[in-house]
């Protein structure tokens, strides 16, 4: 539509104006998807004529200025360099004195050319608005077309001025000849309105009413909303409740009231039932949200208490927190924050603690400081460490520290506000905050934390402050929720040694598997059977946790389970039973069938627990039985199928133990349809970890001799050679643990000679894991029975190396090595011999 | 003569530094130790909420406003106007209204004029005043005309300058409905009027209430905290 006004001329706004990409999306946007993640909608490059080319993205946010093109193939840099406007020209506006100056003269030409035309626009005007709703595909565009629309009406009724809805309706006109996409349309009318700020809702409720408007609204106008009308219906019922009337005339003495008059209005709001969605989203309509907001600029003490009070109360309503964020609400109360008072304090934390649950509210408390305030707030200690001079002010201060710990709590969610915290200085807060006994504190508290906690400098300052032991204190805790925060902080942190050990010191394990009693509170059953199962991953944890029976329990615990919980106790029992002792415990408990039958789940993170507990169990014959009675080798075989490789890995992994510890193991492979072949497959993959367990699964197939025909006949040779040239260490190990025994199958040794597989072989004798050196050794071994590979490995320079391995302690390593040199020697008289005769 | 703060009503924080210079023109008044003395300990008995000192300080600076006001007579105390223009320079309140109803609520013996140990009395809720006793003072604020009820007149009365740039028929329209909304928060026994219980009641659940028809207390920045002694005046 700009482009319309640019040109050279004197009368133009602009000298140009254009997209930077001619890419449209399906759903209308130009920026690529990665943005769009981000609300933002397209990036242009305008010309104005007195100032050089800005490059602007246009969000559901508003317009900003970016970084500009980048000089390496006209890449845009996002960064936001400017502040938000809320539209196009507002932002021209502000940029270019040329711009503002001509576009008024052009309003005014528009005002005129309506008379003419507008018996013509109604009809296009009705038939757009359905495309353009249609178009509307993401809630974040659906709100954004929301505002338009009630932008365009709350012109309309707000300016009393008849001339700017026609102005709409005749750009709509225009816009037909100029774009000729519909959804485009609406992409562009977004920066084209110029005019007050957004209130949406007042001038839909003002329609309702249908008594004012029609006074102010010529005819056409009200048509042209009548075409944007159902797009509203959708969001407000059609009948209002009264509420919605008494709270408009509470706005009304906030917006026209003195202090007294405020405060009375603002009391009286908040006697509404203000957790109601109905009267949350009525005080946003009458435009009370900006009112609110604004009543915290002011430096009048109780209105800033009442209204955040109220604001606190509605932000539970997601909507409504987007809109306080909209409105800049966020900046004044983090500025509140400062006050003397500390009542205003804690309730402005509290709010924030409401609305900071989404991702760009976090970001926007970091942005004004907020964090540094809020970290602030938790320094309640100084008087609580002296012998309380009065209770009464170290309630308050106890409050502060609360509130502020609440807040924190919400923002910890995002990850720069993590480190922000650290920064901060929160932990060693935190830390003290949680020596306290006041019960609605530690929640917060520990609920930061855990939060907290995913990040690994989180978890060096946990242990360096020693806080495992206060969560271990509080695990003891009679509150359940602050039980499943502690325990769920424990899990966090139990990635660690250290920690683990810490949680067994201070006798965390024996309340954790006391607390596996309780299985009603499903969210903190699964906290702490995540932290019994981080906490098993070491030794000495496994063997309390057998001593307080937490085994048993976690057996019973397998069935009639939500997933969250399953996950953990499966990857639980799958440490636990690393041990011999439990493995026969979890047989004797009956928890083998249980686990059987959770393969053939879908969700990812339980099959990688389960199919690890079931190899686990699967090493011990007597449990191997009732694995494959129950057909668990099947169900493995078929997890190779999964996507995840992950699952994929472990599945495999579990099928070794499997494969070794069952009686007749050749015919049970041979007896899965296509199994073989799959695993050969699989050696395709190029993960690692997947490789690296396919290698182990093929090594224990090829024990029996008609299965590695069949494999050899699938192409086993070709691959593993293929996979040779490696450095991982764990996929060396067992390739050449696979390739050692393919050898004895036909011609393998040769074919592997023929692949080229031999000569990266002698160099992960360099290696410095012993068990890649044993398990090259042999094949080596295996490998030098054949006279040209003997050549290969004597040309790589293995006689050396092997020569020093003659001398290592281990003894499959040591025969392995000094077999093979004495095949290559053998060689070499045999060759002499012939040379002589 | 330093006159305090009249060019800065606004100003709060000068309270403190106000009443020092003061103290230097007690010095000057040639008081009768004795009976300042005898005055002081019959107040403290009464007045739990300051120490002996504070009303010690407190009885020289009334004696020295008195003078000051030029309305001495027979150390009667203060006229209405003398008081309001205090209240206006010290504790910042600008409704004349109120610092009229203010001054009656001091006066207790509704002579019009404020003696010594009214003043005292008065100011000890003023700045130190309990929650219960800010609450009945309040009240007593708010209803004028002794029937222990504020009735809806009152409260028009009291909120009528409260909506701003309207036309005087909106205005009153507007102001009828605020008071229909105050009484409907307020009036628990639905008899049209707000009695003491239903006033207690409303600011106990809603501490915001208690000033609710205008400012008549100091802003709560003003109060001197418990622990800080007034001796430093």
């Amino acid at each position: 539509m700009l482009k319309n006004f640019s040109g050279k001329g004197e009368q133009t706004v602009l000298e140009s104006i254009s997209y930077t990409s001619d890419y449209e999306f399906s759903n209308g946007c130009r920026a690529p998807p990665w943005r769009q993640i981000h609300g933002e909608i397209c990036y242009v490059l305008v010309k104005p004529h007195d100032v050089e080319t800005l490059c602007v993205t246009c969000s559901a946010e508003g317009v900003f200025l970016n970084g500009g093109k980048t000089d390496n193939e006209g890449e845009i840099n996002y960064e936001r360099k400017g502040e938000i406007y809320k539209d196009l020209v507002t932002f021209l506006k502000e940029k270019s004195a040329k711009f503002s100056e001509n576009m008024s003269k052009q309003e005014k030409r528009f005002s005129d050319e309506k008379e003419k035309k507008e018996p013509t626009n109604e009809p296009p005007e009705k038939e757009e608005a359905a495309p353009v709703q249609k178009a509307l595909t993401g809630s974040g565009k659906r709100t954004l077309e929301k505002n338009q629309i009630n932008f365009g009406k709350s012109q309309m009724t707000k300016r009393l001025e008849p001339s700017l809805s026609w102005k709409a309706t005749v750009r709509f006109k225009e816009y037909r000849s100029l774009l000729r996409d519909p959804q485009e349309e609406k992409h562009r009318r977004r920066p084209e309105r110029s005019g007050p700020p957004v209130k949406p809702g007042r001038a839909q409720l003002v329609r309702k009413s249908n008594e004012k408007i029609e006074e102010i609204i010529s005819e056409s106008s009200s048509e042209s909303e009548e075409g944007e009308e159902p797009l509203d219906r959708q969001e407000a019922n059609a009948d209002l409740p009264s509420e919605y009337w008494q709270i408009q005339k509470l706005v009304k003495y906030l917006k026209g009231g003195n202090q007294t008059a405020t405060v009375i209005a603002l009391c009286s709001m908040k006697d509404f039932n203000l957790a109601q969605e109905t009267c949350q989203l009525a005080i946003r309509d009458v435009g009370g949200l900006e009112v609110l907001i604004n009543l915290l600029d002011t430096d009048e003490v109780k209105c800033k208490i009442g209204s955040l009070k109220i604001l606190k109360e509605i932000s539970h309503n997601p909507q409504i927190r987007r809109n306080i964020v909209d409105l800049g609400g966020l900046p004044v109360m983090v500025n509140t924050l400062d006050s003397p008072h500390k009542s205003l304090k804690c309730l402005a934390a509290e709010t924030i603690a409401n609305v900071a649950k989404f991702r760009r509210a976090r970001q926007a408390v970091r942005r004004y400081g907020g964090i540094t305030k809020l970290v602030a707030l938790l320094d309640c200690g100084k008087s609580s460490a002296e012998p309380a001079q009065s209770s009464l002010y170290d309630a308050r201060d106890v409050e502060v520290a609360r509130c502020g710990a609440l807040a924190l709590w919400s923002c910890s969610k995002s990850y720069t506000n993590k480190e922000a915290i650290r920064k901060a200085g929160g932990i060693p807060l935190l830390a003290r905050l949680l020596k306290t006994s006041h019960e609605n504190m530690l929640i917060p508290v520990v609920g930061t934390l855990q939060e907290c906690a995913s990040e690994e400098n989180y978890r060096a300052a946990i242990k360096a402050e020693r806080i495992i032991e206060n969560l271990v204190k509080n695990l003891n805790s009679e509150n359940e929720q602050l039980q499943e925060h502690c325990a769920m902080a424990i899990y966090q942190c139990a990635e660690d040694k250290e920690t683990r050990d810490l949680v067994r010191l201070h006798g965390g394990l024996k309340r954790l598997a006391s607390l596996l009693d309780n299985t009603d509170n499903k969210e903190r059953l699964a906290a702490v059977t995540g932290a019994i199962w981080k906490c098993s991953i070491s030794k000495e944890n496994v063997t309390k946790f057998r001593e307080y029976k937490a085994i048993e329990t976690l057996v019973g615990l397998l069935t009639d389970q939500p997933e969250e919980v399953l996950v953990n106790v499966v990857g639980a029992l799958g440490e636990c039973c690393q041990d011999y002792e439990n493995r026969v415990l979890v047989r004797k408990c009956g928890g083998i069938p249980p686990l059987v039958n959770l393969l053939v789940g879908v969700n990812q993170a339980l099959l990688v627990n389960v199919t690890k507990a079931v190899g686990a169990c699967a090493v011990e014959p007597e449990s191997m039985m009732i694995i494959d009675r129950l057909d668990g080798v099947r169900l493995l075989w078929s997890l190779l199928k999964n996507p995840h490789p992950e699952v994929k890995a472990s599945a495999a992994w579990a099928l070794c133990p499997c494969i070794q510890n069952t009686k007749d193991a050749g015919e049970m492979v041979r007896s899965f349809v296509g199994g073989l072949e799959l695993v050969v497959n699989l050696l395709k993959s190029d993960n690692k970890e997947v490789l690296a367990s396919v290698c182990a699964a093929i090594t224990n197939i090829a024990n029996d001799q008609e299965n590695l025909a069949v494999i050899t006949d699938r192409g086993v040779v070709p691959l593993l050679s293929k996979l040779a040239n490696t450095n991982n260490d764990k996929l060396r190990r067992h390739l050449a643990e696979a390739i050692s025994r393919c050898c004895m199958w036909g011609r393998n040794r040769v074919a592997f000679g023929e692949y080229k597989a031999v000569a990266p072989l002698v160099h992960y004798l360099k290696s410095d894991d012993p068990n890649v050196h044993r398990a090259t050794a042999q094949a080596l071994y295996q490998l030098s029975e054949d006279a040209d590979n003997c050549v290969t490995i004597h040309e790589n320079g293995a006689v050396k190396l092997l020569l020093d391995m003659v001398g290592s302690t281990d003894q499959d390593l040591q025969e392995a090595a000094a077999g093979c040199i004495s095949n290559i020697r053998r060689l070499a008289l045999a060759t002499e011999k012939a040379r002589y005769t | 003569m330093n006159y305090g703060i009249s060019d800065n009503p606004r100003h709060v924080g000068l309270e403190l530094g106000y009443l020092r210079t003061l103290q230097c023109v007690e010095a000057t008044l040639d008081m009768d130790q004795k009976t300042l003395k005898k005055l002081v300990e019959s107040i403290s008995n009464t007045v739990k909420n300051f120490k002996k000192s504070e009303v010690e300080c407190l009885v020289r600076l009334f004696h020295s406003l008195v003078e000051r006001a030029n309305v001495r007579l027979n150390n009667l105390g203060l006229d209405r106007n003398a008081f309001g223009a205090i209240l206006h320079s010290v504790f910042g309140m600008t409704d004349d209204m109120l610092m009229n109803r203010v001054f009656f609520v001091f006066d207790k013996d509704h002579n019009n004029r404020i003696n010594v140990k009214e003043c005292v009395k008065g100011l000890s809720v003023f700045l130190r005043g309990t929650f219960e006793e800010k609450l009945k003072f309040c009240f007593e604020v708010y209803y004028l005309n002794g029937d222990g009820y504020i009735c809806r007149e009152e409260i028009f009365d009291m909120l009528k300058n409260s909506l701003h740039q309207q036309s005087s028929e909106e205005n009153d329209e507007g102001i009828k409905e605020l008071v229909d909304i105050t009484l409907k928060k307020m009036d628990y026994d639905n008899d049209g009027k707000i009695s003491f219980a239903d006033f207690e009641k409303a600011v106990r659940e809603e501490r915001l209430l208690l000033e609710v028809f205008g400012p008549c207390l100091p802003e709560a920045k003003l109060c001197c905290p418990r622990h800080k002694s007034v001796n430093c005046l």
